[in-house]
C-alpha cells in the first residue's frame, strides 16, 4: 500500500475558549480565543499560520450554528494565508481538518488554523430550542419533504433510525442510557464540561420525552464554545512543544443515496462506508484503538459507529456497552470528555480536541493508560467522516 | 389541524408536480421509462439506467411503516403534542420511501409493518400533504 497521504500531516496544537451554556459572547471572539490557544500550543506565533479551514463557513442554519466565517477569523487575526477552505458538504463537521491535511502535504500551507465555534445556547436563549423552518411560512429544498410534516429537528429523523435498530436488533432504550450516562460519569473529570453532576439510569430512563425514543438526556447540549487544532507538516514534529499527535488514516466514504430518508438501510449510518475507508487505508485494527471518541448528537449515533468501526458486528452495539465496557477503566474508553451529550455540542470538534489531550496524556484524572491509537467518528444519518490519530 | 402552523412545502421546479398532484388526490413520481425505476426526490435523470426519458406514474398509496417515531416536543409555541411522524415504504418499489404523519390511529397502536395508504391534507390551494392512515380501521 502506497503511504496515505494524511501520514504527512500531524496536529500540533489544539485550544479551546471558554464553553458554557450562556455566554453572551461573539462567536468571532470565541473563535481568536481558542485560535490564539492553539497557535500558542503548537509553540508557533499568529505570522506562523499560513492556512485557515472551518465548518461550516456563513451559511444559512438556526440561530447560533454557523459561527464566524475564515475571512472574518483571518482578518481579526491579521494573518496571511496559502491556503483557505470552508463548506458545509463533506465527511463530517471535521471535513475541514481532513482538507487541512492534504493542503499541507500537498505543500499548499505549512500549518493551518481549523476550528468550529457554535452559540448556540445564547442564541436560543430567549426562545428555547425551534425546529428547524418553526416562523417561517414555506420550505424548499429536502426539507420540503420533512419539516412540514413535523419532522423539524434530526432528532426526528434519527429516532426513525434509532427505532428501526430497536426493531431488527431488540436494542433497548437502556443502551442508548448507558451512553449518555457513561458521557456522564467521564463529564465529573472534564473542568469544562457543561453538565458534570452524576446521572443515574433511573434519572435517565424519568426525564422528559422529545422524540421516541430519545429522551432530552438521548440530545446532546447547545452550548456556546470554539475548538481549534493547528494542522501542521509531519516534519516539524521535533520543533514542538508536545508530542505530535499524527494521521494514521481518514475516512471519506459515502456509498448508496446520501439522504436522510431515502438511506437504504436506516440500521447504519454512513458512518460504515467511512470507517471502511479509514480501515482499507491502514494496518491498524480495531483492536488496537485505545479510546473511541464517537459522536453522540444522539445517543444512538454512538451505538452506530460502534457497529460501524468494527468494535463489534451490525446490530449487537446494545449487548456491546454492558458491563463497563465503555467506560474509563473498561475495554474501550468512549467519549471520555462527556461527549456532546454532557460535554456540551461543539460539533465535532469537541471530539477531536480529547482525542489529542488523551494520545498527549495530558487528561489527568480521565486519562486513558498508554493512549497510543484514538478514533475520532463525527457524524450521523448519511453524514460521516472518521480520523484515525496515533501518538 | 397543527399543519397550518407548520412550513408549506414551497413550489420548487423539481419538486412543485410532486405537490401539485397530491393537492389533486393522486400520490406521483418521476418514472424512467425504460427500466421503470420511480425517482424521488425528483430528477432530471434515471440513477439506475442513467437514461434521461422520464415520464410520471401514479401509483397506489399504499405503504408499510418502515420506522416511527412519537413526537413529544413543541418545536414552535402552540404546536399540538404528541404526534407520529413515520417514515412509510410504498409498495411499488422497495425503499422507496416518504416521512410523513401517521394519523386516524391511536399511538399505541402504531407498528412498524403495518399497512398504510394514503391520504391528503390540503395546505393551500396548490399543495396537500401526503399522511398515512391504517388500511384497515379499527
Amino acid at each position: 500500500m502506497t503511504e496515505p497521504l494524511e501520514r504527512r500531516a500531524i496536529i500540533s496544537g489544539v485550544g479551546q475558549s471558554a464553553i458554557g451554556r450562556r455566554l453572551f459572547r461573539d462567536d468571532l471572539d470565541l473563535t481568536c480565543e481558542a485560535a490564539l490557544e492553539a497557535i500558542a500550543d503548537a509553540g508557533l506565533k499568529p505570522d506562523d499560520i499560513d492556512g485557515i479551514a472551518a465548518y461550516p463557513g456563513p451559511v444559512q442554519g438556526g440561530p447560533g450554528f454557523a459561527g464566524p466565517g475564515i475571512y472574518e477569523v483571518q482578518d481579526a487575526l491579521g494573518i496571511d494565508v496559502h491556503w483557505h477552505v470552508s463548506g458545509l458538504e463533506g465527511p463530517a463537521q471535521i471535513s475541514p481538518i481532513i482538507h487541512a491535511t492534504l493542503a499541507v502535504a500537498a505543500g499548499l500551507c505549512r500549518h493551518a488554523l481549523v476550528y468550529r465555534t457554535v452559540t448556540e445556547a445564547s442564541a436560543a436563549a430567549d426562545t428555547g430550542r425551534r425546529g428547524i423552518g418553526a416562523g417561517s411560512a414555506e420550505i424548499g429544498g429536502f426539507g420540503a419533504f420533512f419539516i412540514p410534516f413535523g419532522a423539524m429537528s434530526a432528532a426526528n429523523w434519527l429516532a426513525l433510525y434509532a427505532r428501526r435498530h430497536m426493531h431488527e436488533f431488540g436494542t433497548k432504550k437502556e443502551h442508548l442510557g448507558i451512553i449518555a450516562t457513561t458521557a456522564r460519569r467521564h463529564a465529573a473529570f472534564n473542568p469544562k464540561a457543561v453538565y458534570r453532576e452524576p446521572m443515574t439510569m433511573q434519572e435517565y430512563l424519568n426525564v422528559r420525552m422529545v422524540t421516541e425514543p430519545f429522551g432530552l438526556y438521548d440530545c446532546d447540549a447547545p452550548v456556546d464554545g470554539s475548538t481549534a487544532v493547528v494542522v501542521s507538516s509531519a516534519d516539524v514534529v521535533r520543533d514542538l512543544p508536545h508530542p505530535a499527535v499524527r494521521f494514521n488514516a481518514v475516512g471519506t466514504a459515502m456509498r448508496k443515496r446520501p439522504l436522510w430518508d431515502q438511506w437504504e438501510d436506516i440500521t447504519t449510518m454512513a458512518a460504515r462506508d467511512a470507517a471502511a475507508h479509514m480501515w482499507s487505508r491502514t494496518d491498524l485494527k480495531p483492536t488496537d484503538v485505545d479510546t473511541a471518541q464517537l459522536y453522540d448528537g444522539f445517543s444512538f449515533l454512538t451505538l452506530a459507529w460502534i457497529e460501524a468501526l468494527g468494535f463489534c458486528k451490525h446490530g449487537e452495539s446494545g449487548p456491546f456497552v454492558e458491563n463497563g465496557r465503555i467506560a474509563l477503566g473498561g475495554e474501550l474508553p468512549l467519549n471520555t470528555w462527556g461527549g456532546q451529550l454532557s460535554g456540551g455540542r461543539l460539533h465535532g470538534f469537541g471530539f477531536v480536541a480529547e482525542a489529542v489531550r488523551q494520545l498527549r496524556g495530558e487528561c489527568g484524572e480521565r486519562q486513558v493508560p498508554n493512549c497510543e491509537v484514538a478514533v475520532v467518528g463525527v457524524g450521523g444519518g448519511p453524514v460521516a467522516g472518521c480520523l484515525l490519530l496515533t501518538r | 389541524m397543527t399543519t397550518f402552523f407548520r412550513p408549506i412545502p414551497a413550489l420548487e421546479p423539481r419538486t412543485e408536480a410532486f405537490w401539485r398532484a397530491c393537492r389533486a388526490g393522486r400520490l406521483e413520481f418521476t418514472r424512467c421509462v425504460p427500466c421503470h425505476h420511480l425517482i424521488h426526490p425528483s430528477r432530471p435523470i434515471c440513477p439506475k439506467c442513467r437514461g434521461r426519458n422520464l415520464d410520471v406514474a401514479t401509483v397506489s398509496g399504499r405503504a408499510r411503516l418502515h420506522s416511527y417515531t412519537v413526537n413529544h416536543q413543541r418545536w414552535y409555541p402552540g404546536q399540538e403534542v404528541p404526534y407520529v411522524i413515520g417514515l412509510v415504504e410504498l409498495v411499488e418499489q422497495p425503499n422507496l420511501r416518504l416521512m410523513t404523519n401517521i394519523i386516524n390511529c391511536p399511538i399505541e397502536r402504531v407498528q412498524i409493518g403495518m399497512p398504510l395508504r394514503v391520504v391528503f391534507e390540503t395546505v393551500s390551494d396548490d399543495v396537500a400533504l401526503p399522511l398515512f392512515e391504517p388500511e384497515e380501521q379499527p
